[in-house]
Parts: C-alpha cells; structure tokens; sequence
C-alpha cells in the first residue's frame, strides 16, 4: 500500500540529492541541474500532499515553480554564458573577484 | 503486490537514479540527458497520483523546454570536462580542520536520515484518500481555480516571464565595444 509517507520519504531522498550536488560539484551547469532536482522534490511533495487532501491548489504551486524554474534557468544559463566569456571557466571558484 | 505498487517502485528506482548519476556524472551532456529520464520517472509518479495534466506539464515544459536550453548551453560552451584539480587544491576549505567538520555534518544528517525514515515506516498512516475519477485530475477544475482564485499571481507570472526573457537577452548579449 503506497502512503503519502512514501511520496514524503522519496521527495525527501531527491532533495537531499540535490542538495549534494550544489556542494559537491565544481560545475556551475550541473549545480544548476542539482537546483532543479530540488525544484522537483518539491514538485512532488505538492502534488502528493494535493492528492491526500482532495484539493486541487497543490497541482497549481506546482505549475508555477515551474514557471519560477523556467525564468530562473534562462536567466542562470544567461549568466553562465557572461561568466564563461569572462573566464573561460565554469567553475565557481573562478569567479571570487567579489570576494572581500 | 498491487499494481500501483509496483509501478510506484519501478518510478521511484529511476527517478531517484538517475537523480544521482546526475550529480555523480562528470560531464554535463550525460547529466542533463539523465536528468531528462529522471524528469519522465516523476511524470509518471505524478500519473500514479491522478494528476495528469502535471505530467503532460512536466514532460513539455520541464524535459521538452527547459532540458533543451540546458543542453543548448552546454553545447555551445563546448566545455565537456571538470576543470576542478588546479582551483581544489587551493581551495580555503580544503583544510583538515574544516575537512572534519564537514565529514561530522555529514555523519550526524545521515543518522537523523535514516533515523527519520525508520520512524516513519514504522507508523501506520492512512492510504492515499480513494477520489472519485476526475474529481482532483480534471483540467477543467485546474483551470477553473486558476483564473479564479489564482488569477492575480497568474498575470504576475507573465510579467515574471517577461522579466527574465529581457534579462536574459541582455545577458547574454555579445557587448561590442
């Protein structure tokens, strides 16, 4: 028998994923992935919490993170081209000049 | 065992695998290309939860639109490879003492992971609720509850979009000097 508690332990295990590879990798296109892995934990959670609830609000968060997560990668994969140019790299650690 | 059970399995095993060769791959082609199939497995979970129009959402907008600009981008930057070795070595956290923190972190999240799951299981919760067939999955209540309730932050969201699309295109313009 599948409980919401599946659909909780499964979203919990991609966002946990995805929070790994935001600190694990030194690639600012896969970092970007790893923020819509965990775009889509959430995802899940809303729609699995709609589902328990009968209503229909959880289906419609859901349709706007991902309008939120269409914005956010034009606008990320815009700035991951400027910085490319810049630097001729993709790793964050090239960009510190920021950096106090 | 049921069918939906099986199904919600064989789902969960590729999402949540593909998930991790994603951040475990060291070249981007294959990780978005994963992420692609990890993306189809939660369509269908999504199927199992009787939201169809999620689904279908989620296939066209999230692996047919957004995966395509990612593999765009990738392919146009034309850089297949971590470039990592020069700049870890360097790297102001890459010192024993912080080393160990982070390993501790680690170790403590893990136990309260595991511990988290197993209280869970262990806890008899209610079966997803029973819907009658197109009560909660009809496009038409979605639609309905959007532009009703929902229409203020529905026109904000076209602004949003538009946001990012001047956003972008500035961006990424090629500055001429």
């Amino acid at each position: 028998m599948i409980t919401l508690n599946h659909y909780l332990v499964l979203s919990a295990l991609l966002f946990a994923i995805g929070t790994a590879g935001v600190f694990l990798r030194r690639n600012l296109i896969t970092v970007l992935l790893s923020i819509e892995i965990m775009l889509n934990a959430v995802n899940l959670t809303f729609v699995a919490a709609g589902r328990q609830f009968a209503a229909v609000d959880g289906q419609i968060i859901v349709f706007f993170v991902m309008t939120v997560a269409a914005a956010e990668a034009a606008v990320g994969l815009a700035l991951i081209i400027a910085l490319f140019r810049h630097r001729e790299s993709l790793n964050p650690d090239a960009f510190t000049s920021l950096k106090w | 065992m049921a069918l939906d059970t099986v199904l919600f399995y064989a789902f969960a095993g590729i999402t949540v695998l593909a998930a991790l060769f994603v951040v475990v791959q060291r070249n981007p082609v294959y990780s978005v290309v994963l992420l692609i199939a990890s993306f189809g497995g939660l369509a269908g979970l999504y199927v199992l939860l009787d939201a169809p129009f999620t689904a279908v959402t989620q296939i066209i907008v999230y692996a047919g639109a957004i995966m395509v600009l990612f593999l765009f981008t990738v392919m146009l930057l034309n850089v297949p490879r971590e470039d990592a070795s020069e700049f870890d070595r360097a790297h102001p956290l890459n010192r024993p003492g912080a080393r160990r923190f982070g390993a501790v972190l680690v170790v403590l999240f893990l136990i309260e992971a595991v511990w988290a799951v197993w209280h869970v299981s262990g806890r008899e919760t209610a079966a997803l609720r029973a819907t009658d067939p197109g009560s909660v999955a009809s496009v038409r209540e979605i639609g309905k509850v959007l532009f009703t309730d929902y229409a203020f932050a529905f026109e904000v969201t076209s602004l949003l979009i538009l946001a990012a699309m001047v956003g972008a295109v500035v961006l990424a313009r090629h500055r001429a000097e």
